[in-house]
């Protein structure tokens, strides 16, 4: 099982301080989240993409890359990438050249995206977000399996003859989740393609997770890539501990009541109650979490928030020691004894270039000038010109 | 005998209320309609003065908790809906809207239901034309015909309410169980089932279905 933590990238005041940090510091605190998420023992790093404000992460990639030449073991991840408005080319090249600089350690969780607005920046139609995701993604993959790709579609120019560089790091394409909270033709997508199933599993009741995650499953054994206990499930969870639970309650309240996401809304006990956010010690949290299992099944990747809010840096690092101390040993251990062999760990490159039969160099050498990037025979026609 | 499940979505903010009163008597009238036709029917009443913050709650947050949702289901899983509002500033009250609001867009669809409203004076009245009925149009519900509106003047014939009111009630009542008596008895076999039942296969989302 994979622990890590995404995070949503928010810029939010401080309720307590009246402070909102700006967008250079925020950034940089998430690169501090970051490293120290390995330091601590973590396993994945993921980062949200969004395009408007109070958002900052509009360039994961970029974000990702650093991150990668600060650490040498974290997995890097996206939560998520926008499959709808994204060109599928441009994936296929940022997230394969990631690949190659942090030696394999980058997946990518697909999404659609909420915010109606983002889509016409970027050409799109909030109103075909769910075929922009399917054809979008069927490209994708074919840019990363084919090295020449010949393409037309309903959303983008043809291709002719397209090969995308760099090809993905020893011939084996990044892993992909597919993450959705409400649209059971992701779940589907997912289940197609034999690819992971992320959900966010924060704000939501648990129920909503639990169907879902089964309709994968289903979904999954029909399209004949194991049975339905072998998918792959990732998700979510938001927690905030103290070592004594009421003064994590006491001091976690404030962000709680004035969170964009639920704030001025229910309690912070009635919400611990009708959702999967844990606010206590290491203990409640251990407890809590191992219960995820018992409506998701065993699972392969969980991920907590824990930086949202306006949480201060300091907080957010204090939660990262008690993760990584405290929660995260015990929850190995525990879920370690209760997988059976036949459930799958969360494919990594190592294991995927396994799976491939061994690594191989992708690389498409062009039969032309290497200067110009010219076919031979172009180069020819210009010469005799 | 068939067996009928009737919900009562009653939006009264007093206790005792003439909302209510209004709603008891509509379904009272609809059960019997309903036995007159050989249906036994079960009722469930949703009082919405109790899913007050629940209902802020969840416009706050995006989903009902435990409570809500347990009200919501009661509406949505039944065979026909009785659904009754006081008229404030000339329209439904906000805490009866908000309950619509929450539920999702095709919960109601082809739902039997009969409309009802109250208010002080009888000068409101239209309010169940121009205002309830279009909601329930939009959500595509199967309204009865004849709504059913009382002023306060209503409750005070001889037995509690007036002849006219009394004649009204009896009307929409026939004209739901006529609705609800005419579903079919079974629901009609998915070929895949559960939830998300209706999802396209990805083959069929590749192609643009």
């Amino acid at each position: 099982m994979q622990f890590g933590i995404f995070s949503v990238s928010d810029i939010t005041t401080d309720p307590t301080t009246g402070r909102t940090p700006t967008e250079g510091e925020r950034i940089k605190a998430v690169l501090a989240i970051a490293t120290k998420a390995e330091e601590v023992g973590l396993d994945v790093f993921a980062l949200g993409e969004h395009h408007n404000p109070p958002f900052f992460s509009s360039s994961p990639t970029t974000t990702l890359a650093h991150i990668a030449a600060q650490t040498t073991t974290l997995q890097l991840s996206t939560a998520t990438t926008l499959i709808t408005t994204n060109d599928p080319v441009k994936i296929a090249e940022d997230y394969a050249m990631l690949q190659h600089l942090s030696d394999g350690r980058v997946d990518l969780m697909m999404g659609r995206g909420n915010t109606g607005p983002v889509y016409p920046w970027f050409g799109q139609d909030i109103r075909n977000g769910i075929e922009l995701a399917v054809e979008n993604y069927a490209l994708l993959r074919r840019l990363w399996r084919e090295d020449v790709v010949d393409w037309s579609g309903k959303y983008r120019t043809p291709l002719q003859g397209f090969t995308s560089t760099p090809r993905p790091l020893d011939g084996v394409p990044p892993f992909v989740w597919h993450g959705s909270i409400r649209s059971p033709q992701i779940a589907e997508q997912a289940a197609y393609y034999g690819d992971g199933f992320f959900h966010n599993h924060i704000f939501w009741p648990p129920e909503h997770t639990q169907r879902m995650v089964e309709f994968y499953r289903r979904r999954f054994e029909h399209y004949g890539h194991g049975a339905a206990d072998q998918a792959i499930v990732g998700l979510g969870g938001q927690v905030f501990m103290r070592r004594n639970s009421q003064d994590a309650v006491n001091e976690f309240r404030p962000y709680f009541d004035n969170a964009p996401v639920y704030g001025h809304g229910p309690s912070l006990e009635e919400f611990s109650t009708e959702t999967p956010l844990t606010v206590g010690s290491p203990q409640q949290v251990i407890e809590r979490t191992l219960g995820f299992r018992d409506y998701v099944g065993d699972y392969q990747r969980q991920l907590f928030l824990v930086d949202h809010a306006g949480l201060p840096l300091k907080t957010v690092l204090e939660q990262l020691d008690l993760l990584g101390e405290e929660v995260v040993p015990v929850l190995r251990k525990e879920f370690a004894a209760l997988k059976p062999a036949h459930v799958p760990d969360a494919p990594t490159h190592a294991s995927l270039v396994a799976a491939a039969g061994g690594a191989k160099d992708a690389t498409v050498y062009a039969g032309g000038d290497d200067v110009t990037g010219q076919a031979r025979e172009e180069a020819e026609e210009v010469e005799a010109r | 005998m068939t067996t009928r499940t009737l919900a009562v979505v009653s939006a009264g903010l007093s206790v005792p209320s003439s909302t209510r009163l209004l709603a008891d008597r509509l379904t009272t009238a609809t059960v019997e309609a309903l036995r007159e036709r050989g249906i036994t029917s079960t009722v469930e009443v949703v009082e919405l003065r109790e899913h007050a913050r629940d209902l802020a709650d969840n416009l706050v947050t995006g989903f009902p908790n435990t409570s809500l949702r347990a009200a919501i289901e009661t509406v949505t899983g039944a065979d026909g809906l009785i659904a009754v509002t006081p008229i404030f500033s000339a329209s439904y009250s906000g805490l009866f809207k908000t309950f619509f609001d929450v539920l999702d867009q095709d919960a109601l669809t082809s739902k039997p239901s009969l409309l009802a409203a109250t208010a002080g004076t009888a000068r409101h009245s239209l309010a169940l034309e121009f205002a309830m009925r279009p909601l329930f149009a939009y959500l595509r519900a199967a309204v009865a015909p004849t709504a059913v509106f009382a002023a306060s003047e209503d409750w005070a014939g001889g037995d509690g309410v007036s002849r006219a009111l009394n004649e009204r009630i009896r009307r929409a009542a026939g004209e739901l169980a006529d609705l609800v008596a005419g579903l079919p008895t079974a629901p009609p076999a998915d070929a895949l089932q559960g939830p998300f039942g209706g999802t396209p296969s990805f083959e069929e989302l590749l192609r643009g279905n």
